[in-house]
């Protein structure tokens, strides 16, 4: 597992949508759409961070819990969709 | 057949998995106009209970107001039923372009447009002039219309943490090489009754190049010193580029929206709004009343003086009771219970005393944020609030939930 991407990831989600008083701890295998951490809705952020940060063309429909709800799967869809490797 | 077995047998097992999360939602059949002291069969088949109103949208209390009844008669008398056409092609009458025009005068806007509902408008707003080189950036807890409306629309979305200016900020620098940018945002969220800071929206479009959408369905009529809204409330009146709302609520609660804002954007509504285009004019009965309210509220603020009256004694006593009610000041008072389960208990025992409120629970509101909604009337008089309270302290009473804080409620009944 790539360690830094993990931890940059991470650090997307906890800025992105963690209130900073919310004490919530989130991890790499913290679900983050099935444990309403995050909306289908405010998906959209983190997909095009994606794209843009790893150069991933992550399709839309990609984005579901099933494939899009922890961070260790975000990582793999990442890797598969990556076009500079 | 097209029904198949395999069809059947589908969405029963979806209906099923509804109803074991506990998500499955019933009508309950109410033998009476709508008002505080309502008439109602529930379950199904049961004899008819007389219990007091807490969950409507009928916040100024006109939904059976008499001026408002008789303006509906008239409308029916004077203009017809239906109108069997769209706007546009006949179906626009005098009184159509009166209620715009009053609308415009109402919310200080420069033109108004009617839609079937503010669900309607909603799905207009964005669609019909943006395009894929556009964004609109949206708070995170706004109304699932708005969602819709920027999910049918070409532009691309972004989305900021709920009333997070800094959040908000950062999003606007990120987009500045978009060609626009719309700032969607609710007046007032249903769920919490908390209002967007539209003042810091306001500053933040005019800093970085932004229009202002608002929804201000749960503001028109009352928030304000004169009932106008939100952006009266905030200071902000002139500065919102696009406004909808509903007549389905406070403004006699039928049905019935509209987009309300610069007149070059009302006009490619009118052009290119596919709710517009595509569905039937609102019915005269309905314009004809709503015209009648926005008289009676431009005549008088008494009725919005009252509401906010009712909402401050209420307020007041449910947290001096020792109950753990959101702060603010806008008639939605969410009673904070944290766990699903004793929402929907407390619920059906304030039914059981004759209070109608309902609990709502994950998906509607966040995951361990249950509650009751209240929602406060102009309708509502003293004895109605006097009875919800007590009937509100008993059932708190047998939960042991007074004066307790969010740690003690959670620790006692789960998240």
């Amino acid at each position: 597992m790539d360690a830094e991407m993990k931890d940059v990831i991470l650090e997307y989600v906890r800025e992105e949508y963690l209130d900073e008083d919310s004490g919530i701890e989130v991890d790499e295998n913290t679900p983050l759409i099935t444990g309403g951490l995050v909306d289908s809705f405010s998906l959209v952020s983190l997909l095009m961070f994606l794209r843009q940060k790893y150069n991933a063309n992550i399709p839309d429909q990609e984005a579901i819990p099933e494939t899009f709800d922890t961070v260790t799967n975000i990582m793999k869809l990442v890797e598969r969709y990556r076009q500079d490797k | 057949m097209v029904y198949s077995k395999e069809a059947q047998e589908f969405f029963s097992k979806e209906l099923k998995e509804i109803e074991e999360q506990g998500l499955f939602k019933e009508e309950r059949y109410i033998h009476s106009p709508q008002s505080a002291d309502i008439e109602v069969e529930y379950p199904a088949g049961a004899e008819l209970s007389a219990v007091i109103n807490m969950c409507a949208n009928n916040y100024l209390g006109l939904s059976s107001h008499p001026e408002v009844l008789q303006a509906a008669h008239d409308g029916l008398e004077e203009r017809g039923y239906g109108m069997s056409s769209v706007r546009f092609i006949c179906g626009t009458q005098d009184i159509h372009r009166e209620l715009e025009e009053k609308l415009s005068d109402f919310l200080g806007t420069e033109d108004t447009i009617l839609f079937s509902s503010c669900m309607d408008a909603n799905a207009a707003v964005f669609e019909a002039i943006l395009g894929k080189e556009d964004i609109v950036i949206c708070d995170r807890l706004n109304h699932a219309s708005i969602i819709d409306g920027i999910r049918l629309a070409s532009s691309q979305q972004d989305s900021y943490k709920h009333l997070d200016m800094k959040h908000l900020e950062k999003k606007l620098q990120l987009h500045q090489d978009k060609r626009f940018r719309v700032i969607a945002t609710d007046g007032v969220f249903s769920m919490d009754g908390d209002i967007a800071p539209l003042d810091a929206i306001c500053d933040l479009a005019d800093k970085y190049d932004a229009m202002v959408m608002l929804d201000d369905s749960h503001a028109t009529g009352f928030m304000g010193r004169t009932g106008r809204g939100s952006h009266e409330h905030c200071g902000v009146m002139g500065r919102i580029d696009l406004l909808t709302t509903t007549l389905g609520k406070a403004l006699g609660g039928a049905s019935g929206g509209c987009i309300s804002g610069r007149k070059e954007l009302i006009e490619m509504y009118r052009q290119r709004g596919r709710p517009y285009l595509f569905s039937n004019s609102v019915p005269p009965v309905i314009i004809s009343a709503a015209g009648r309210v926005i008289d009676l509220l431009s005549r008088t603020t008494e009725r919005r003086d009252q509401l906010e009256e009712n909402t401050r004694y209420f307020r007041e006593k449910m947290t001096s009771a020792g109950f753990d009610i959101r702060p603010g000041v806008h008639p939605i008072v969410p009673i904070m219970l944290y766990n699903a389960k004793l929402a929907q208990d407390v619920a059906r025992d304030m039914y059981a005393e004759g209070i109608y409120v309902i609990g709502f629970s994950f998906p509607v509101v966040p995951k361990g944020q249950a509650r009751i909604r209240v929602q406060l009337s102009a309708g509502h008089k003293q004895k109605h609030l006097d009875k919800a309270i007590s009937a509100f302290i008993k059932v708190g009473k047998k939960y042991d939930i007074l004066h307790k804080s969010k740690e003690e409620i959670i620790e006692k009944y789960g998240m």
